[in-house]
């Protein structure tokens, strides 16, 4: 694309002599972007090196800038699972896998499902829709104060189906260690799917209907017709979906604050609520900023590529 | 193209199989639908029932006897930590952190978006993307340094209070939160400009230059009347997300008659002294998501658009 800045040289000859209102002129644009732009550069980017350095210092309730090595990185990995409770390190990653990987499968399964199902010219879908989405709108601090009154074995679902006669129904989930992080996983589903619902079905309106057509006058089933060429065309959407869901999973923090308050003896946290306890509560400042690295390292390692394609592939 | 519906061959197979399917098709959407609903349906009907109700009641009932007293209670009189003055305080917070937060986030997205399309340079690729890679960070990553920065900051705003009478809002959780919300929100408010503005004809720009149009005359008079919706999507999309956040909220204006409505919340949830009142917590909450609740119900479309724009396009 031609820029805007070389045609101006060429409409406007007296430009040579430059004085500084044209100058001035010139530079404008710049100019309106470089606040933006510093205060980026400052407060992200700044910012992200002033926590690696705190990571590698011994600041326990404040800020300490003497370089004391890797301790906080070998205190967070040294702690062991051996320990009874496991570390709480050890438990926030472990919480994380399990986390990660369930949302971010449950999430694209059942997006696709609820996007092809709503795909079949239902009648409603105008209604459904914004039903299946509206998570994504509310802060889960609201929206958790309803799950977690639902999923307590004194109040909710359980409470409710004893009265409905189903005495034997157990269900604590929320209160039980091992179990503490599926609720979290449930909760988190709820909020997202409708989202990756909705990407799923841009997705297929915007596939071509003469390839549908052909491969239904070839006789395909719709199964078939899903699985071998709606499903593969999808593919960008899913890589889209994940990255998203992926940035999400990382970056959870309220989900487990609003519905577990940490879970019974910090048994439901996320890395991200780790680092916030670690460096607020608990004074162990370069401990919470070596965990925000570790998490920052993570996203780098998803984004980065995707962002490198998406920027460069752009046509100029 | 839209559905794809039975292929027309199987049409022999028999009306009933296809009623079938759509039947099942229905089911499966309504239960789902069912699924999401389920927690605002318990919020919105415990929130008008009276304790005893809830006590000996069914949590999916509805109220036999609606109440707006938790409503009441709620907004006026229940306790956030010691104070009991209710949540309409923290409410008036939020909306005194968002509108600015919003206005001034949306307004530097659209210069942003403005200068790295319609007047590139060498090196805005760069910037962008740079300006783009801090959307996604963990927000973990700059939480403490941006704390001891604001602590500075109260700090020297304390100073100036006693020696000239006032602080200009140096150290005001409010005025700091505001300042976060657009630090960390103009990456998304240029990205969503910059989209919408990279389909804006460049030669009505160029055409304006030529008859000698300023930057900011050809920026009022041209870029400004036609982005219309993207000023809508990326409002509304600022107005959830800031309103919504909590981290920040609880990092930066945690304690105190500053905090805003999602830390207040919070707190009056976690509240345990005394019995657990569970109709106010509930009214409380649905005041807290009433804002984005209407916004999305009113413009849900671009809400979504503005999720979409987010993720899909980087």
């Amino acid at each position: 694309m031609s820029t805007v800045a070389t045609s101006q040289i060429k409409l406007t000859p007296e430009r040579h002599h430059a004085s500084v209102r044209s100058r001035l002129q010139d530079a404008l644009p710049k100019i309106v972007l470089a606040p933006s732009f510093a205060i980026t550069i400052v407060f992200v980017y700044g910012f992200i090196l002033w926590t690696i350095y705190l990571s590698f210092t011994n600041s326990k309730t404040f800020p300490s800038y003497v370089i004391t090595g890797s301790r906080a990185y070998q205190r967070l990995w040294g702690w062991t699972f051996d320990t009874d409770p496991p570390s709480s390190w050890y438990t926030s990653i472990t919480n994380m896998g399990i986390f990660g990987f369930l949302y971010i499968f449950i999430c694209l399964a059942l997006g696709l499902f609820l996007a092809i199902l709503l795909d079949q010219k239902i009648r409603g879908e105008g209604v459904l829709r914004p039903i299946y989405l509206y998570p994504m709108a509310l802060s889960f601090i609201v929206t958790g104060v309803a799950w977690k009154w639902f999923l307590d074995p004194g109040l909710g679902l359980e409470q409710t189906l004893h009265q409905w006669g189903w005495t034997s129904f157990h269900f604590d989930w929320i209160k039980n260690k091992d179990f503490v992080i599926y609720t979290v996983v449930i909760a988190g589903v709820w909020q997202a799917s409708g989202f990756i619902m909705a990407m799923f079905l841009a997705g297929l309106r915007g596939i071509d209907g003469e390839i549908m057509k052909a491969a239904q006058i070839d006789g395909a089933t719709t199964f078939q017709l899903y699985r071998r060429i709606v499903i593969p065309l999808l593919r960008p959407i899913f890589l889209s979906a994940f990255i998203v869901l992926a940035h999400l999973a990382i970056k959870s923090y309220d989900l487990v604050v609003a519905l577990t308050s940490g879970g019974p003896g910090g048994s439901a946290w996320l890395p991200s609520n780790f680092m916030y306890e670690y460096t607020f509560k608990r004074n162990e400042m370069a401990v919470g900023s070596a965990s925000a690295v570790i998490m920052l390292m993570t996203i780098v390692a998803i984004i980065v590529p995707y962002l490198y394609s998406e920027l460069r592939e752009k046509p100029r | 193209m839209s559905a794809v519906t039975t292929p027309a061959r199987q049409a022999s197979g028999g009306v009933n199989v296809k009623v079938i399917n759509r039947i099942v098709i229905y089911g499966l959407l309504a239960l789902f639908a069912l699924f999401y609903l389920m927690p605002l349906f318990v919020m919105l009907v415990t929130s008008f029932k009276t304790m005893d109700e809830i006590q000996n009641g069914n949590m999916l009932a509805l109220p036999k006897a609606p109440t707006f007293d938790p409503w009441l209670k709620a907004w006026g009189e229940t306790c956030v930590g010691l104070t009991c003055a209710g949540i309409k305080g923290y409410f008036w917070n939020s909306i005194k952190m968002v509108v600015p937060a919003v206005l001034i986030s949306t307004m530097l997205g659209a210069l942003n978006g403005y200068v790295l399309t319609k007047w590139r340079f060498r090196g805005a690729t760069l910037v962008f993307g740079l300006m783009l890679f801090a959307c996604f960070i963990p927000f973990q990553s700059v939480l403490l340094p941006m704390a001891t920065i604001l602590g500075s900051v109260g700090r020297f705003g304390v100073t100036l209070q006693n020696s000239i009478g006032t602080s200009f809002g140096l150290g005001n959780s409010t005025v700091n939160l505001v300042f976060v919300h657009v630090v960390y929100g103009i990456g998304f408010t240029t990205l969503f400009f910059r989209n919408y503005y990279e389909a804006f004809p460049t030669e009505l720009v160029k055409a304006a230059q030529v008859d000698g149009a300023s930057f900011f005359q050809i920026f009022r008079r041209i870029m400004l009347p036609n982005s219309m919706p993207i000023f809508v999507v990326t409002v509304i999309y600022q107005f959830t997300n800031i309103w919504n956040d909590f981290l920040f909220a609880s990092a930066y204006a945690g304690t105190g008659d500053s905090m805003p409505m999602t830390v207040a919340l919070n707190n009056v949830v976690n509240t345990s002294t005394g019995v657990v009142e569970y109709n106010v917590n509930m009214a409380a909450a649905m005041i807290a998501a009433l804002p984005t609740l209407l916004v999305y119900v009113l413009a849900g479309r671009y809400f979504v658009r503005g999720l979409m724009a987010g993720a899909v396009k980087g």
